[in-house]
């Protein structure tokens, strides 16, 4: 029980005293989990939208696809990262396994599908008329895809937020492909699981109030440009 | 809505160039998580650091995986202590250039009031027998790291196959361990560096120790540069150098947690 206030009170001692380390440790976490939840709306978005608007055949098979990829375990998406970046795997030239760029990589495979996923459904759930009607007003498809995820920002936002989330609090992909690396690719999930291995529970859940306070940081900032206010 | 989505893009902007950048060469071990959790190679990798201005980047896991890593070629040495293992990992070509370091012993651990007597077992292989025969709880490493290896010949030496309630396999590092090991007052087998790291925030004691067959040597090998042509193997060779040299064993020497030394040099020369 002790420990649990004792963890907030170190919490707020760590970020107070900018210990340069646990600085690193912060940003190396946002470095990662930003330019993988980037990549993953730059890609996810326009496919969800694709998926969205487009009538083909299979389409129900490969939503209950992207639904099961939702699912899968980041130790998974590691274990499978792992065996293609390894020197012995097909990408293991590209020299990327134990580097910041190799755990951002294993995190937009994790964060693709909840982006399409969930912009797919947001897209569903608008009104259906409005994209009958941008087509009888003579839309290009851009424009119209345009207007359609202009409708349903709210929702796309949300899933970036999910997305994030997700990233950011996942520990697998970023100890397999990351490997823990003290001042190159340690994170802040990464540096908790081993304060606790070593006993450290305070410190390790001061590091956890320090995630929280970095995601409410973004999650802010995703909330203006979700309102749209600047 | 412009200024904020500037904003997000620099943020990723540059989180890109520091994730793609950084020029400084690197040599990358794996090693146990004993010698980092115990602090050592934090004394002992900065001045090798400083005087060849290289990064040694450190993958802590099990004795299992990081020679499993040096097999398929991601990292450039390794770093542990689980002789047969290592043997294997040389006699396979995997390895090369495999040096003794240093050594420490590991202990076996349990409850104060010592429900299987095993104190005052003369060996560790009696103590093992006494703790069957008594099924008292024993939390197992479960996870093939030296330390794992170890309980395992020294189950095999007492000719038990451990086997029910009583045999907790935990899957987890050493520190995990110790904790589950005080939770349950259990008994478990450890290494003296990790325990000495633990003692006084852990109600455990040492009850059986000093035999030979818990000597607990550890060794450093080069990746094989034959195998994996990219493996740096110039840099591997001239940190093995240091590590066994004078410089890299005083350092070892003089390392101590709560006062007690936790590794004792014996790189021959």
């Amino acid at each position: 029980m002790d420990y649990i206030f004792k963890g907030f009170l170190d919490a707020g001692r760590l970020m107070a005293s900018f210990d340069p380390d646990v600085w690193f440790i912060v940003w190396t976490s946002l470095q990662v989990s930003l330019l993988a939840t980037l990549l993953a709306s730059l890609a996810g978005v326009p496919l969800g939208a694709l998926i969205a608007l487009r009538r083909f055949r299979g389409k129900p098979i490969l939503q209950v696809i992207l639904n099961t990829m939702m699912a899968l375990p980041t130790v998974v998406i590691g274990l499978l990262g792992y065996a293609f970046l390894s020197r012995r795997g097909p990408l293991g030239a590209l020299e990327l396994l134990y580097t910041p760029a190799g755990i951002s990589l294993g995190l937009f495979v994790l964060a693709l599908p909840t982006v399409v996923n969930l912009t797919l459904a947001a897209i569903q759930g608008l009104d259906p008329r409005l994209i009958v009607t941008c087509r009888l007003l003579g839309a290009t498809p851009i424009q119209q895809t345009w207007k359609i995820l202009r409708e349903g920002r709210f929702a796309v936002t949300a899933a970036i937020v999910v997305a994030f989330g997700r990233v950011i609090s996942e520990v697998g992909i970023a100890m397999m492909l990351g490997g823990n690396i003290r001042g190159f690719t340690r994170t802040m999930t990464t540096a908790i699981a081993l304060e606790t291995a070593k006993g450290e529970f305070e410190l390790g859940l001061a590091l956890g109030m320090v995630l929280l306070s970095v995601a409410l940081g973004v999650n802010g900032m995703l909330f203006l440009l979700q309102r749209g206010k600047t | 809505m412009k200024r904020v989505l500037s904003v997000c893009l620099i943020l990723a902007i540059t989180a890109f160039g520091a994730a793609a950048g950084n020029a400084q060469e690197r040599l990358r071990m794996s090693t146990t998580t004993s010698t980092e959790a115990s602090g050592l190679l934090s004394v002992l990798l900065p001045p090798f650091e400083k005087a060849n201005n290289v990064k040694v980047d450190v993958i802590a896991v099990g004795t299992g995986k990081s020679l499993k890593l040096g097999e398929n070629g991601d990292v450039d040495v390794v770093f542990v202590h689980a002789r047969p293992a290592e043997d294997k990992f040389v006699a396979d070509g995997y390895g090369i250039d495999r040096r003794d370091v240093m050594y420490n012993d590991y202990v076996i651990v349990g409850p104060k009031n010592d429900p299987a007597k095993i104190k005052g077992a003369k060996t560790a292989v009696e103590a093992f027998k006494r703790l069957a025969e008594g099924k008292a709880d024993f939390i197992s490493r479960g996870d093939d790291s030296g330390t794992h290896q170890k309980e395992r010949e020294l189950w095999k030496a007492a000719g038990i196959k451990p086997e029910g309630r009583w045999y907790i396999e935990a899957g987890q590092g050493m520190g995990p361990v110790l904790q589950m090991a005080f939770d349950k007052k259990a008994y478990a087998l450890a290494d003296r560096g990790t325990f000495i790291a633990y003692e006084g925030k852990l109600d455990l004691v040492i009850l059986s120790e000093g035999d030979k067959a818990l000597f607990n040597p550890y060794g450093i090998i080069a990746v094989n540069p034959k195998k994996h042509p990219k493996v740096k193997y110039d840099l591997a060779k001239k940190f093995i150098d240091y590590v066994t040299g004078p410089e890299g064993q005083k350092v070892i020497a003089d390392f101590k947690v709560h006062g007690k030394q936790l590794f004792f040099p014996d790189a021959k020369k």
